[in-house]
């Protein structure tokens, strides 16, 4: 884009320069200045249809669509004019005169344009007298839903399958004020990434069956993340009610996801509200587990790694940070660490650049290599007899249970009991990954912050918190008290993470040279 | 007229002299009467030759549009190295409108001459005749043509031994009204659903399958061959001397209360009421003419008053308020109720519009409820104003003009006929109907 001419124009009486070919919508945008629309949409081509966009361009015969007429070297635009306003509300008053105007009971309610454009600029009352035209929900497969009273026939979802996930499933059925999104015979919203269309629906005509009546919109709290569901690490927002988990949905990120995130993710959040939780941290006593405080649990976990060589069981799943504390205790004691990952089918989103679900399905699996742990299958074939286990909120199988058998002493540090453990001397509750902040790195080397979007249960604290106090009690003081001093401290000491701090990460992240060097492309 | 009966001796048949002749349909009939000397002559010329001719006798685009045709095809970049399209809009869906019809029913050589010419003027190989899918027997008939001429050798890779490769296709709709708005067309031959694209780029930039492309009316295209053979000069003499702009002859469809419908082919400027008491031999006995809807459903409504007035071209339509668009001309007497027809004319527009921009879809069908109420005696004189409102709304705010052309006959019946809708409104009466006399 360096080489595209600049061009120079006015909207809304402020001065825009602009590349070549933008929209006046986009130009719009750079200034502050939001042009109503509703097919518009930065991920999709452009249809032009919903006629929401209109604005006046001075000397031009008509009002133009912003978002389908490209920006001309001094342009006067008028967004508010008059002229425009009274297209826009004839829009709006025609959207609406075969809606439902059912908001109390839609999901989409609190979150709806339709709602927003409305109340912004359209009218106090309809002058439609006519009885309204019905059509039955449909089941669309998938995650998805279709109320065609409510759909405004913009083809977000129809481009989107189309363009983005290039699987022709929807179309628009008929023509007129009949017309309705409808499925190609024989075909379901299957596709793995088809939940977009939920998202990018801008009215409640397309809603998810999984959050179907679970929430209103303006109860939700809503926290950036990143996604676990795999390697990707697509951005994504984690939706709280209550403290639970109810929704996730994408956040836009150029460089990762664009505005997607895929339907594994999109559902991969019950395990974080999970009930079985570890939350006290406990000592192995003569009748099976006790309760203890931290700093008891902390000195008898030291005491019992203490000149053992160290075998560490990390999940994939772990931030950066934790990682690191891991490894620092690892290769103190002349350790070894490992990890396993999960394998599912790989699934493309076939219109964006590297954008797939990964057939790994674990958020930080790059990070736990850089940081000295090996990949494996059967991860704890390496423990030798006496060694030290810290198992890190990884899972068991039968077989490394039986690995376990040769172990001295076992830490577990975690959020849950696996449930092939038999015996631990120490177990030390950390948070989930929605209920501490960190980072991940993913699989092309992009360290992505996450923050905390609920309370982790009980006495549990942060996993790097947890693992910079063992670390310390076993004579490593890095004086760790924030998400952000542990991050500095993995990059001051980690030549992989050099460079970057929480602040240069913000929320988009960044690919880190170190951590990108060797990365798969 | 043509067909069935004579023509009249005020007609001027330059493409309906052989309309009604069964031998005229076949490749050895036609030549017999002249035809495919002008494609013979305009293989060896260049193309820009070709074009300068057209653009000297002022032919102007028939299917309602009106623009002039040398210079639609002079936008077309010859040597540009990508492939030209030529399509011939046959979608004749107008309502009112029959003139391509027979055009494609008696003279389909005519058609495919004219393609043919067209093709090479604008630098392209192919042209794809898309006709109406309603249309079976235009369309049973051109396909026997296009195949006679391509197995004769008049078209395809090597027309008429020039050695310049001319193929001309025949596509059948699926029966859209918006199929003749043309990038709908392009659209629906490229086998998607037919939704007109947003304008620019043009067809000339990038239009079937993405090149360059020129689109022309059936009518249009059968003009060519005989300005060809003719001369500009020749087409461009018929007219009113006093208006350079609209040229030649034009078919007019008559159709609704007159005593003779059918085909007309008369020279521009010709006066429009000569042309309806004379040539369609006026209204039906014991009525009088009251309305006229010059052009095909999609232009305004006039009244008699002005249609007396009128003279039948571009100009002369424009000069009383109306347009002469695809020359479809309805004519109503005072037996008809024009709310009435205005609620028929809307309804079409409702089930014919592609559901792409929100006031096309939702105003035309509201439109339809309120005049459809109104007829049924429900209507109050606030929907008067509600109907005025959604025209405005419907007009120059969406991709294609099938929201204006509804918008058009509402506001021009409003404006002209208001005291029959207030009559509606006030008497909930249905108007009655004065008896034919015998």
């Amino acid at each position: 884009m360096a080489d595209t001419p600049l061009v120079n124009l006015t909207i809304e009486g402020r001065t825009v320069s602009v590349p070549a070919g933008t929209s006046i919508l986009e130009a719009a945008k750079t200034v502050g200045v939001l042009i109503p629309h509703y097919c518009y949409h930065p991920g999709l081509p452009v249809a032009g249809v919903c006629r929401m966009c209109l604005v006046d361009v001075e000397e031009a015969p008509k009002l133009a669509p912003a978002c389908a007429t490209a920006v001309a070297e001094g342009q006067v635009v008028n967004v508010h004019a008059e002229k425009a306003r009274d297209a826009r509300k004839g829009v709006l008053e025609m959207l609406l005169i075969n809606h439902p105007l059912d908001c109390p009971i839609c999901d989409q309610s609190g979150e709806c344009e339709l709602q927003d454009y409305t109340y912004q600029e359209g009218r106090a009352d309809s002058r439609y007298r006519e009885p309204k035209r019905f059509n039955p929900v449909e089941d669309f497969g998938g995650d998805v839903m279709y109320v065609p009273n409510r759909c405004i026939l913009c083809t977000r979802c129809v481009r989107f399958m189309d363009d983005v996930a290039h699987d022709a499933v929807l179309n628009v059925s008929e023509r007129g004020d009949r017309a309705t999104i409808g499925k190609f015979e024989g075909k379901d919203l299957t596709h793995a990434w088809a939940g977009n269309v939920i998202d990018l629906c801008p009215v409640g005509a397309l809603l998810s069956k999984d959050f179907l009546n679970k929430a209103r919109s303006w109860e939700l709290d809503r926290t950036a993340s990143v996604c676990s569901g795999c390697s990707q690490g697509c951005n994504m927002t984690v939706e709280t009610r209550d403290n639970a988990v109810v929704r996730l949905r994408p956040r836009p990120n150029a460089e990762v996801n664009e505005f997607f995130l895929c339907d594994h993710g999109r559902l991969n959040y019950r395990w974080m509200n999970r009930g079985d939780r570890l939350e006290a941290p406990s000592v192995r006593g003569a009748s099976g587990p006790r309760a203890t405080d931290w700093d008891v649990a902390l000195a008898v976990a030291a005491q019992a790694l203490k000149g053992k060589t160290v075998f560490v069981l990390a999940s994939p799943n772990l931030s950066n940070e934790a990682l690191f504390f891991l490894s620092r205790i690892m290769k103190a004691a002349g350790g070894r660490g490992a990890f396993r990952i999960e394998q599912g089918p790989e699934a493309p989103l076939a219109g964006v650049d590297d954008l797939a679900l990964r057939a790994d399905r674990a958020a930080n699996g790059r990070g736990a290599e850089l940081l000295g742990f090996e990949r494996s299958t059967t991860p704890l074939a390496g423990v030798s007899a006496g060694d030290a286990v810290i198992i890190a909120d990884h899972d068991l199988t039968a077989d490394d249970a039986a690995h376990l058998s040769r172990a001295s002493t076992i830490v577990l540090v975690s959020t849950f009991m696996p449930s092939a453990l038999t015996r631990a001397d120490v177990i030390l509750p950390i948070g989930n990954h929605v209920e501490e902040e960190g980072t991940f790195t993913n699989l092309r080397g992009r360290v992505q912050r996450f923050l905390q979007a609920r309370a982790a249960p009980g006495m549990a604290r942060p996993s790097w918190y947890v693992l910079a106090d063992l670390s310390a009690a076993l004579g490593d003081r890095l004086n760790v008290m924030t998400g952000a001093q542990a991050f500095a401290a993995l990059a001051a000491s980690e030549p992989a993470f050099a460079g970057p701090s929480y602040d240069t990460l913000g929320l988009r992240g960044a690919a880190v040279a170190g951590a990108t060097a060797g990365a798969a492309s | 007229m043509g067909f069935p009966h004579k023509p009249h001796p005020r007609e001027t048949t330059v493409l309906s002299e052989h309309f009604g002749e069964a031998e005229a349909r076949s490749l050895d009939g036609w030549k017999s009467r002249g035809g495919y000397r002008a494609l013979e002559q305009a293989l060896g010329m260049d193309p820009l030759a070709i074009q300068a001719v057209v653009k000297e006798s002022g032919l102007r685009g028939r299917g309602g549009a009106g623009f002039p045709t040398g210079l639609k095809w002079s936008f077309m970049k010859i040597g540009d190295g990508k492939p030209h399209y030529l399509c011939c809009n046959a979608d004749e869906s107008e309502p009112g409108t029959f003139k391509d019809r027979e055009i494609m029913r008696w003279t389909p050589h005519a058609l495919i001459e004219g393609c043919a010419i067209a093709a090479h003027a604008i630098g392209a190989e192919t042209a794809y005749i898309y006709i109406r899918g309603e249309f079976t027997e235009p369309l049973d008939v051109m396909e026997r043509a296009v195949d006679e001429a391509r197995r004769a050798g008049v078209i395809g890779k090597n027309a008429m031994g020039s050695g310049k490769r001319v193929d001309v296709w025949v596509h059948k709709g699926a029966g859209a009204y918006i199929c003749g708005e043309e990038t709908a067309l392009m659209n629906s031959l490229e086998g998607k659903r037919g939704n007109p694209r947003i304008k620019p780029p043009f067809p000339a930039a990038a239009g079937l399958f993405g090149m360059p492309t020129t689109i022309n009316n059936v009518e249009t295209l059968a003009a060519v061959p005989p300005i060809l053979v003719n001369g500009g000069e020749w087409y461009k003499k018929m007219g009113r001397a006093d208006n350079p702009k609209s040229t030649g002859t034009k078919l007019w469809s008559v159709c609704g209360n007159v005593m003779r419908p059918g085909n007309y082919e008369v020279e521009m400027g010709f006066p429009f009421k000569e042309f309806l008491y004379d040539l369609c031999g006026g209204p039906p006995k014991g009525r009088k003419f009251k309305a006229v809807i010059p052009g095909g459903s999609s232009v305004p409504i006039i009244t008699m008053a002005e249609a007396e007035a009128a003279v039948m071209d571009y100009e002369g339509m424009v000069a009383v308020g109306t347009m002469l668009g695809s020359a479809g001309c309805i004519v109503m007497d005072d037996a008809q109720s024009i709310p009435r027809q205005v609620a028929r004319l809307a309804r079409f527009y409702a089930h014919e519009s592609c559901a792409q921009c929100t006031q096309c879809r939702e105003g035309t069908a509201w439109t339809t409820k309120i005049l459809e109420r109104m007829v049924a005696g429900g209507g109050t004189t606030e929907d008067l104003d509600t109907l005025m409102d959604l025209a405005d709304d419907m007009t120059g705010k969406t991709i294609c003009v099938l929201s204006d052309s509804c918008a058009a006959p509402v506001v021009s019946g409003l404006q002209k006929f208001r005291s029959e809708f207030e009559a509606l409104i006030t008497r909930k009466t249905v108007h009655t109907v004065p008896a034919i006399v015998a």
